[in-house]
């Protein structure tokens, strides 16, 4: 039971990680990137590559990935993601589901279609005892990991002036841009930001979430729900809401495997209807 | 039409009729689709795919194109509709299959009526979610019961009997050819008859402006429902076909690419004016094929940049090329009937 919940705990995690770059996209933006997805992807595989290849320590593999992600997506924003701001939401998910087969597609030439795994260091592996519980090192690893990113964040978006910055465009751009707030710098550095942790935790979630070349699309559902179910106005509404549906995915396939992803879609489903801005927000004055 | 009794009335009336009238081009590309049951026999099988992605794809014209809602989920109807025709002509319910892909279609219609109402709330992205959602769940759900549909292995074992009682499916697809294109003609007809109508009018109005629309006197929700309901019973026949014409069906019909696709179907042929659809599924299915001969494996990768492409350059730019096109053959259509009209005074 305790398990259960920890393993949930870290799987939520994970994809808080994984998701929180989107939700600032979709808030600040109001940019609908399905492509999210790919950017964790392109994380997790130069991991492999880095680790499995040319053997580099698994712990330095981490930081390199976020770095790639968040190079791969501060190009991607410059070159291709700007002209797209401004048009339609049809625009902007055609435009990102293309991205996505693309980066499958290109995935599955470079790198295979078979499932990929890093070699973790025996340090990691294995479980220790925390009062009585079994707990896996590598998921207290993740939770570790994923605790100090999750409160760097916040600190970063409260008390920094860059956060504050990002705090007032999320909240209204053209007042912010009134300002003097560089909104589309702003905006680039955030999406870096948040492709590198995407990176980051794709590279951190190999060994559970899996990765293959279909990844983005696998997880897309899961991005997406952890950002409309926790709204897009702070990073606590998101962060609950990935706990949550870590913990909930993880215990309904163990204690009802029959139902598969089933509960969680139909929870999606009715939280959107009833409340279509999200379960966690404050009520913004738009 | 009542007898006009005033001028706007009378002018109303002209209008109307101006908007339903065939353009030569439009004789002619039935002409031309008719025409390839003489003239294409050894390729019907690959023009029975196409009608079904077009007849797919005519039904997101009319909930995107008319009625301007963002679809990620439509694959869901489609997937009902195969399923139920499979079910169907499996155990020998219904082995008549002009009425199987009635009820084919009539089951996706209720699945569509109930859903309608799950996409009248909220944003694009909310819909998004929403309609993705939807599909998934069916999709979990025919994963589940695989005593019933097979699960992963898909429905098989289906045996067709004749259309009509009459003709049997033959082996190069010849009868599923002209099933289905009579078929999509026939749905066709009914789509152009309700966008052409008052109604679909005022479904323009909703997807310009829906508080405007409002503000006129049009119920913007039951309109959004009608025309939900009435796309996801197309999208539920045109499974239908696809399960009767192949005598298979599988879970790849609830497939999040299946929803994606069709949405790039219509993104090639363009939105809002039914034959998008049908255009954009001849050039995506012989694209398709055209890449799978390169590249058997990648061609989702040039799918995936022709996305990307048509975005960056704009689809209403894409669009552009065809407009002088279409113009000059207006004009021509417009004097030859002049001059026919004036030959009877």
């Amino acid at each position: 039971m305790l398990t259960i919940l920890f393993d949930g705990i870290a799987y939520g995690m994970l994809l808080f990680v994984l998701a929180c770059g989107l939700s600032v996209t979709l808030g600040l933006m109001n940019f609908v990137n399905l492509a999210h997805g790919s950017f964790a992807m392109a994380g997790g595989y130069i991991t492999v590559v880095l680790v499995n290849r040319m053997g580099l320590p698994f712990l330095l593999g981490l930081p390199l990935a976020f770095l790639f992600s968040a190079a791969l997506g501060a190009l991607l924003e410059r070159t291709l993601y700007v002209h797209v701001y401004a048009k339609s939401h049809l625009d902007q998910v055609l435009f990102t589901i293309g991205l996505v087969f693309m980066s499958v597609a290109a995935v599955d030439y470079t790198m295979g279609s078979s499932q990929q795994f890093i070699t973790i260091p025996s340090a990691l592996q294995g479980q220790i005892d925390v009062f009585g519980v079994g707990v896996g090192r590598y998921r207290l690893l993740i939770i570790g990991i994923c605790a100090m990113l999750t409160i760097a964040l916040q600190l970063v978006l409260v008390r920094t002036r860059f956060g504050s910055r990002l705090r007032a465009s999320v909240d209204d751009q053209r007042v912010a841009r009134g300002l003097g707030i560089n909104v589309g710098a702003v905006f680039g550095l955030t999406f870096a930001v948040g492709s590198g942790l995407a990176g980051l935790g794709g590279a951190l979630g190999a060994e559970i979430l899996g990765l293959d070349p279909v990844f983005p699309l696998k997880y897309m559902i899961y991005f997406l729900i952890v950002v409309t179910v926790g709204g897009t106005s702070s990073i606590t509404g998101p962060f609950l809401a990935s706990i949550l549906l870590g913990i909930g995915d993880v215990a309904g396939k163990y204690y009802m495997p029959e139902l598969g992803a089933f509960v969680i879609y139909s929870i999606m489903i009715v939280v959107l209807l009833l409340r279509p801005q999200g379960l966690f927000t404050r009520q913004s004055a738009r | 039409m009542s007898a006009p009794t005033s001028p706007l009335s009378f002018d109303v009336a002209e209008q109307m009729a101006k908007r339903t009238r065939w353009t030569p081009l439009e004789i002619a590309f039935w002409i031309a689709a008719f025409a390839t049951i003489y003239f294409l026999p050894g390729r019907h099988l690959i023009l029975t795919e196409i009608v079904i992605w077009a007849l797919f794809a005519l039904s997101l014209d009319l909930i995107l194109g008319f009625g301007g809602i963002l679809s990620l989920g439509h694959a869901a109807f489609f997937g009902v509709g195969a399923y139920a025709a499979g079910l169907l002509a499996k155990h020998g319910i219904i082995t008549e299959p002009v009425l199987a892909l009635l009820v084919a279609g009539l089951a996706a219609t209720v699945l569509g009526f109930v859903t309608s109402f799950l996409v009248l709330r909220g944003s694009d992205l909310t819909r998004l979610m929403v309609t993705l959602g939807v599909s998934l769940v069916l999709r979990e759900i025919a994963n589940r019961y695989s005593d019933i549909t097979g699960g992963a292995d898909g429905l098989q074992g289906i045996t067709m009997a004749p259309v009509l009682g009459l003709f049997r499916f033959d082996l190069f697809g010849h009868t599923a050819y002209i099933y289905s294109l009579v078929v999509l003609f026939v749905l066709f007809l009914l789509a152009r008859r309700i966008v052409n109508s008052p109604f679909g009018l005022s479904l323009l109005a909703v997807r310009g402006n829906p508080l405007r629309a409002s503000a006129i006197a049009i119920p913007v929700n039951w309109r959004l429902v009608a025309i939900y309901t009435v796309a996801a019973g197309y999208a539920g026949i045109a499974g239908g076909l696809l399960a009767q014409t192949t005598a298979f069906a599988s879970l790849e019909v609830f497939s999040f690419d299946r929803s994606a696709d069709v949405l790039l179907v219509l993104i090639i042929g363009g939105i809002g004016y039914l034959y998008g659809g049908l255009i954009g599924a001849v050039i995506f299915r012989l694209m398709q094929d055209w890449l799978a001969n390169i590249t058997p494996q990648y061609w989702q990768f040039w799918i995936g940049l022709v996305l990307v492409i048509i975005v960056l350059i704009g689809r209403d730019r894409m669009g552009a090329w065809i407009r002088p096109v279409r113009d000059l053959i207006d004009t021509l259509g417009g004097r030859l009937r002049i001059r026919a009209s004036g030959g009877e005074r």
